[in-house]
């Protein structure tokens, strides 16, 4: 084990107050001045800055500036945050999974008085108070439908690029419900055709009732030790091989690209450091809280090529028995979604390789991929998992 | 101030670096901020240019024309905007930013990606008005 001791530097720091206790300047104006500062101080710019930390919302802060980390860090402890995410800068970059990291932070409680009271005398639109929601003035007055709504974009978008049809969609909600007719906890258990995803209720066009995650209560756990420790416990160790993060927006209308999601970062990071390619990916567990998420994960991660996702599943390659099995637990679709599922990923990854899967394990298992999306297609954090063979 | 039972649009707050975006929407203009060291548009508004760092962004006119980029019907929404079914849409306007909008005046199953759109507004309640869309050109045959 190395120690972190000298393997990273703070290079560039600024602080502003002043002795009325007031500043001019609040929210992400005064924290954008604080970066700038602290990057002029150390002689850097935003487009050397490759991760980002803030107490609230580091993928909020990265939209605003127009970055796409590969290191982020949202860690909130109060006051000790800071300290913390010092901490994790230094591993990460120590472990080379990052370059230049910037944290900052931001309050104005005095001035912020002043200003709730000069709202209150004024017109009656209501300013926000509790932080930056750019949500709600530019996304929320439309009225999309919640949680679909900005994934149906996504599929609008992939349909009139590439010829994407909904049949093509609904085949992965077909072959994730036969995996979950294999899964006693499934929620969801009877086979369906690619007929019943298609006659199933729409939610938001092109998104049908079963292209979509369910709503069920769910939970799950991981424990993490060195690889020397793993050897002298219970379970054949799964190791983490690859891991990689990217996020390039935070609400759906500053995605770069509806059809492009930052997993091409995550996963060709995660890949690269593990040695594989997706030839090698023996079970691929990729966020399913929709049939166009699941869809994007194969494009994304290198399985098929940008566009040929619809093409990639018409012969249900990824249920039982297909030459890449897909979400073998029954997946968001089918399994369980409780909100942010990617914790079941994960769960699922490891029993695969210690072959505890009983009828949908899938056989000689020893690479699996847990590839997790969060907010909307705007997080995307790849781990690739092996066993003790895929490790030597 | 009748019972009103209708569903009613969620009206955006105004934060302070959309100031004037909000108050031209008063007279039904479209403004976007620019950058005048990078020369782009900067969307959403906010109160640095994210490339630059710079605060020196400067308001002009957009032409409110664009194309819909993506575009999905709600028939169930939460908070409706509008009475369902209605056509949520990304539209990027030729200035080259893309905004979430409602696109009106055409039936929402003959909405496409695609589609050349103009602006138009909806009164909000406080004189304030929202940009909306509408078809520029007659529907694409399918």
């Amino acid at each position: 084990m190395t120690s972190l001791r000298g393997a990273a530097a703070i290079v560039g720091v600024a602080d502003a107050a002043s002795p009325t206790g007031e500043l001019d300047l609040h929210g992400r104006a005064l924290e954008a001045a604080m970066i700038r500062e602290a990057l002029d101080d150390a002689g850097l710019t935003l487009a050397d800055v490759d991760g980002v930390c803030h107490a609230q919302s580091s993928v909020g802060l990265a939209e605003y500036l127009g970055i796409h980390p590969r290191f982020t860090d949202s860690t909130n402890t109060g006051g000790s945050s800071f300290e913390i995410h010092a901490e994790h800068a230094a591993a990460a970059i120590a472990a080379g999974l990052c370059d230049v990291v910037v944290s900052v932070y931001a309050a104005t409680p005095r001035s912020d008085r002043r200003r709730r009271h000069a709202a209150s005398q004024g017109p009656s639109v209501r300013r926000p108070n509790l932080g930056p929601n750019p949500m709600a003035e530019w996304e929320m007055p439309y009225g999309m439908r919640t949680p679909m709504g900005p994934y149906a974009l996504a599929a609008s978008r992939h349909m009139a690029v590439y010829g994407t049809t909904s049949e093509q969609l609904a085949q992965i909600a077909v072959s994730t419900r036969t995996w979950a007719s294999l899964n006693p906890r499934a929620r969801y258990r009877d086979p369906i055709t690619v007929d019943d995803v298609l006659a199933s209720p729409m939610q938001s066009s092109p998104l049908h009732l079963l292209d979509c995650c369910l709503v069920t209560d769910g939970a799950g756990a991981f424990v993490m030790t060195s690889a020397e420790r793993a050897r002298d416990l219970r379970r054949p160790p799964v190791y983490v091989l690859g891991a990689g993060t990217s996020h390039d927006h935070l609400m759906i209308s500053q995605m770069p690209d509806l059809t492009t999601t930052p997993g091409v970062v995550s996963a060709a990071r995660a890949f690269r450091m593990a040695g594989v390619k997706p030839g090698d990916v023996d079970v691929l567990m990729g966020y399913d809280s929709f049939t166009i998420t699941a869809l994007l994960h194969l494009e994304d991660l290198g399985f098929c090529p940008k566009g040929e996702g619809g093409a990639f599943v018409d012969d249900g390659k990824l249920g039982p028995g297909g030459s890449l099995p897909m979400n073998t637990n029954g997946g968001g679709l089918s399994y369980t979604h409780p909100g942010m599922y990617g914790m079941f990923l994960i769960v699922e990854a490891v029993r695969q390789l210690r072959s505890e899967c009983g009828d949908r394990q899938v056989d000689g298992a020893e690479i699996a991929v847990a590839h997790g999306s969060g907010m909307v297609l705007s997080v995307m954090s790849t781990l690739v998992l092996g066993t003790e063979g895929a490790r030597s | 101030m009748s019972t009103d039972s209708a569903p009613r649009r969620f009206e955006p707050p105004i934060t302070d670096a959309a100031e004037p975006f909000w108050a031209a929407t008063r007279d039904e203009r479209l403004v976007l901020p620019w950058c005048t060291a990078c020369e782009r548009p900067v969307w959403y508004p906010r109160e640095v240019c994210p490339d630059c760092l710079d605060s020196a962004l400067e308001w002009r006119p957009a032409t409110g024309r664009g194309v819909v980029y993506a575009c999905t019907v709600v028939h169930r929404p939460q908070v409706p905007a509008l009475d369902p079914p209605y056509v949520v849409a990304l539209v990027e306007l030729d200035e080259g930013v893309r905004l979430m909008s409602n696109v009106v005046g055409r039936p929402p199953e003959q909405v496409a990606v695609g589609d050349r759109v103009q602006v138009t507004w909806e009164p909000l309640s406080d004189g304030r008005r929202l940009p909306l869309f509408v078809p520029s050109e007659p529907s694409q045959p399918t």
